[in-house]
């Protein structure tokens, strides 16, 4: 049965719907482990408000972020996009069981229809 | 990845595989029964028709799922609203997704194409313009391809 209730999975998603914290993510996809300072300048919001979206980023454990020296240094952290992807899969599973049955069901019902001579 | 898509061959012409699909006792056959009972399963095949199937999982859960049918095109093409009105998260049973299914006559019988599409997070039906499925399209690579990146430092 498909799983709703995952608490892991709900910050994932609350994570992502922004569309900001999307960019940020993409941009770690391209240049993981740069600073925050770089990763805020094409952003028009403010280095806090950059800050904001990494806690959140952080919460939802997309990303980690470490210091070094005066440096904080953001990088992905892509685990738990593993659940939202098992998610769908499970949507995937779910479907095809019963697309099995739909079919063993109308191949039946094809049979009695040509016994009847339609 | 915002949509589930399957393709079946089904070895039946499409006014059967579309009866299955539209039907009450359609509907009823092959939601069940080997991982449970269907409870019920009620489908009224018009636009704007209402769809209605409660079953029970092997586990001893119940589950019910309703929806509204938003086009009906005899033995080619079924859409509806998705909704799981019984089981899962409180929270989650306000969403709404959508099943398309599309029926093709081929040599062999039907080729049936399965969509369910707008599975979102009522977080993500909020937000606007670009849906997620970019960054999980993307993230997914990422993750077939440099698993050992993962690792926090």
């Amino acid at each position: 049965m498909v799983k709703f209730n995952d608490p892991q999975l709900n910050r994932t998603f609350a994570a992502l719907v922004d569309q900001t914290r999307r960019a940020i993510l993409d941009r770690l996809e391209r240049e993981d482990g740069i600073s925050v300072s770089e990763l805020a300048k094409p952003f028009a919001i403010t280095l806090p408000g950059v800050m904001k979206h990494l806690d959140v980023l952080e919460d939802a454990g997309l990303i980690t972020r470490w210091k070094q020296g005066r440096t904080v240094t953001v990088r992905l952290r892509p685990d738990p996009m593993r659940s939202p992807l098992d998610w769908l899969r499970r949507y995937e599973r779910f479907w095809s069981s019963r697309l099995d049955r739909l079919t063993a069901y109308a191949e039946s019902e094809e049979s009695k229809a040509r016994r009847k001579g339609r | 990845m915002t949509s589930v898509t399957l393709v079946r061959r089904i070895g039946a012409r499409p006014e059967i595989v579309f009866a299955a699909l539209s039907t009450p006792e359609g509907v009823a056959h092959w939601w069940g029964p080997d991982e449970g009972p269907v409870l019920f399963a009620d489908i009224d095949a018009r636009v704007g028709g209402r769809f209605r199937v409660r079953f029970r999982m092997l586990d001893g859960t119940e589950h019910e799922a309703r929806g509204e049918c938003l086009e009906v095109v005899d033995s080619k093409r079924l859409v509806m609203t998705w909704q799981w009105a019984v089981g899962g998260e409180p929270d989650e049973r306000e969403q709404v997704s959508r099943v398309a299914i599309d029926l093709r006559p081929i040599d062999s019988g039907t080729e049936l194409t399965f969509t369910h599409e707008q599975l979102q997070t009522e977080n993500s039906r909020n937000s606007h313009k670009r849906g997620w499925s970019g960054s999980l399209d993307k993230l997914e690579r990422y993750l077939s391809v440099e698993p050992e990146v993962v690792a926090a430092p």
